[in-house]
């Protein structure tokens, strides 16, 4: 067997110690590929099991590539939008009996591929939820056609709105202009990834493995956009100073959510929105059922929802998220003293009423109490 | 009182089974441990071995693997390559009359017959599950959607029984009258063959992943639940409007393996925490044959006599259980 074998050094994977699995989306020609050589054949002393729709451009010697025919099942519970991959469900199956085999799985999907059944299976199956912890979606996005892919499908655009981490590849082809419009119709779509600029796909493996996305112990506090200071702090948070693409940005307007919201709406492509919800603290006795019936209801229209939720009387910060109907909360941790107890929620999705859900989540606000005026 | 032989075989077992009257354990890592008169090991397969069954027609094990191949080892603890399909995996495979082995790859089943050819079978979906029917080559997957029934030595269309949902596990009862499938859901689903009546087997709390018919096919006793759930199969319509049989429950603790006697009417139960119990179906009367172990139990296996019971662990420890002690 090849070198990686005695790369193995690192914590072996058990059962108590689920196994993190990064997917990596984009269309053909994206950079999924070569970012997929990447992290294969880079010093990181670490084993990878690669999940791949198609053997072949992988250069790789490595005895853990497998193939799978994309399997699409729904579940047989009237849900339309409850769908896992059935053919990961088996090879991840099988790939885990063994402890200590590899450190972490990669999952690619093709081009057209729709991310949602792909991370509903690391939540939906229970064998694969206890064995595996989905860690982040990587979205790879050709600068140059972005705006044709948006023109032409709609799974260009559910990747990029479906992402945790944006890698906006091939930056070297595309004007400083271009790039800058490029990015912005990005955040329009998704306004909560983190970006990165890459040319060849060359992006320090950190920033995309590792990200612990979808853990709720630390859900949000990568987002810019709920980070206190999110409009200024944003795109230093995002490229540290080992970051090896063009730092020109600056000079970007850092008001961004807005601004791109309203370049964006020149492109006509794009249609999944992002609704952002603040209120103070809520009542944990409205906002359960409130987020249950939503979730049921408009579930085939919400592709993420993320949320950080001050209840009153609760010392203790709770955190929820969702993918479609699916949705889970913890509490995180204690507020700060210096934080301000305040309850935020986003929504990326299709045909969201803005003020509805606006009302609903106004409604769940906790009563005043009483001896506070007295 | 019974007598365990114990041995750590330190990798995940997939299926114990007993070749002639010895055991042999297929082990996740490809490999075959065959511990009876000195023990030796065998490689079956590079990589991974994925899936692994008796083939009580030829009472040999076949086993399918990362390396694309299927091998079969027989009574003697000879070990022989029954075909290789490249570097695609074999995720299932199954024995059938006069030596047929049917095996599966993404959405193409094969079935290779004694005569060494290979006949191969394309299917619209995954095929997730092969099974021979008791009597003449006649194969069923378990696929997207349904079943479908096949002869693979012809070019007629399968037959397909359709019931919504992943279909992922199949198996004929042993009279060939039903076919039985467990699901990505919570629950199996079967068809009489000769109309295609549906049996819904629905109410478990978890996926079921072993089954084993009792003596003479009176029952399919499964795992799913924190209890073995025994659906009857002797009447004309199989388990339909019948409540199964709930044996050996234990609060929380999940049945992970179940098999059954081979002459009489009783089950040996593995659970999640390593224990097998022997239960009676009449009286529901238990015994203990193994108190626990550091995992799941993963497989078991009765010998021929009904005397000694094999198992495996997910954690690789594995045993021979010897009833009369």
């Amino acid at each position: 067997m090849s070198d990686a074998v005695s790369q193995n050094v690192a914590t072996p994977a058990t059962e108590n110690n689920p196994i993190p699995v990064t997917v990596l989306t984009g269309y053909l020609g994206s950079g999924k590929t070569t970012l997929l050589n990447r992290i294969l054949s880079e010093d990181h002393g670490r084993k990878y099991a690669v999940i791949v729709n198609e053997f072949g451009e992988i250069g790789i010697d490595n005895d853990l590539i497998v193939e799978s025919d994309e399997e699409i099942y729904e579940m047989n519970n009237g849900c339309v939008c409850c769908t896992v991959r059935g053919d990961l469900v088996r090879v991840v199956e099988g790939l885990t009996r063994r402890k200590g085999r590899f450190d972490a799985i990669l999952v690619e999907t093709t081009g057209l591929a729709d991310p949602v059944p792909v991370a509903q299976t690391f939540f939906m199956d229970e064998d694969v939820r206890a064995k595996t912890e989905l860690d982040a979606v990587v979205a790879l996005v050709d600068a140059k056609h972005l705006p044709l892919r948006l023109k032409d499908s709609r799974e260009a655009e559910d990747q990029i709105a479906f992402a945790d981490v944006v890698l906006l590849n091939k930056t070297d082809l595309v004007s400083a202009d271009d790039l800058s419009k490029v990015e912005a119709t990005i955040r329009a779509i998704n306004p909560h990834a983190v970006i990165h600029r890459t040319e060849r796909a060359g992006i320090d493996l950190a920033k995309v493995l590792g990200q612990k996305a979808f853990d709720l112990k630390k859900v949000l506090d990568s987002d810019p956009d709920f980070l206190e200071e999110a409009s200024h702090a944003h795109d230093d948070h995002v490229c540290g100073p080992d970051c090896d693409h063009q730092h020109n940005h600056h000079d970007h307007d850092h008001d961004h959510h807005h601004h791109a919201h309203g370049e964006a709406s020149a492109i006509h492509d794009v249609t999944v929105t992002s609704i952002s919800l603040k209120a103070g603290e809520l009542d944990s006795k409205k906002f359960f059922p409130w987020i249950q019936a939503l979730t049921q209801e408009e579930g085939p229209n919400i592709l993420r929802l993320k949320g950080i939720i001050a209840f009153d009387g609760d010392p203790d910060r709770y955190v929820v998220q969702g993918v479609h109907m699916i949705i889970e909360g913890d509490h995180q941790r204690a507020w700060r003293v210096d934080e301000k107890r305040e309850s935020r929620l986003v929504f990326i999705g299709r045909n969201l009423d803005r003020e509805e859900l606006e009302a609903g989540f106004a409604a769940c606000a906790a009563r005043v109490r009483a001896h506070a005026e007295a | 009182m019974p007598s365990i032989a114990p041995y750590d075989l330190g990798e995940f077992v997939e299926r114990a089974v007993f070749l002639g009257d010895a055991p042999a354990f297929a082990l996740a890592d490809g490999t075959v441990h065959l511990p009876a008169g000195g023990g030796s090991v065998l490689t079956a397969h590079d990589g991974g071995l994925l899936t692994a069954c008796l083939d009580e027609y030829s009472n040999r094990l076949l086993t399918g693997g990362e390396d694309g191949r299927v091998v079969a080892v027989d009574a003697k603890g000879a070990m022989g390559e029954v075909a290789s399909i490249g570097k695609k995996w074999v995720s299932v495979v199954a024995g059938g009359p006069s030596g047929a082995v049917g095996f599966a790859s993404g959405r193409t089943a094969y079935t290779w017959t004694n005569d060494g050819k290979v006949l191969e079978k394309q299917f619209s979906r995954t095929v997730e599950g092969i099974a021979f029917a008791p009597k003449g080559l006649r194969c069923a997957v378990a696929r997207y959607d349904g079943a479908s029934l096949f002869f693979p030595a012809t070019d007629a269309e399968p037959l397909f029984l359709e019931w919504k949902g992943a279909h992922l596990g199949v198996a004929f009862s042993p009279d060939g009258k039903f076919l039985v499938t467990t699901m990505q859901e919570n629950a199996l689903h079967g068809w009489r063959i000769a109309d295609g009546k549906h049996m819904r087997m629905t109410g478990y709390p978890s996926k079921v992943k072993d089954w084993s018919w009792s003596a003479k096919g009176k029952f399919l006793a499964t795992t799913g639940a924190p209890a073995a759930i025994l659906w009857p199969f002797s009447g004309k319509d199989g388990p339909m409007g019948k409540a199964p049989l709930e044996l050996g429950t234990r609060g929380n603790v999940m049945v992970t393996s179940v098999a059954c006697h081979p002459s009489e009417d009783m089950l040996a139960i593995g659970y999640s925490d390593g224990m097998i119990l022997a239960v009676r179906f009449q009286d529901s009367k238990e015994a203990l044959l193994r108190r626990g172990g550091k995992g799941p139990l993963r497989t078991m296996a009765w010998d021929r006599r009904g005397r000694l019971l094999a198992f495996g662990s997910e954690d690789g420890e594995a045993g021979v259980v010897d009833i009369a002690g």
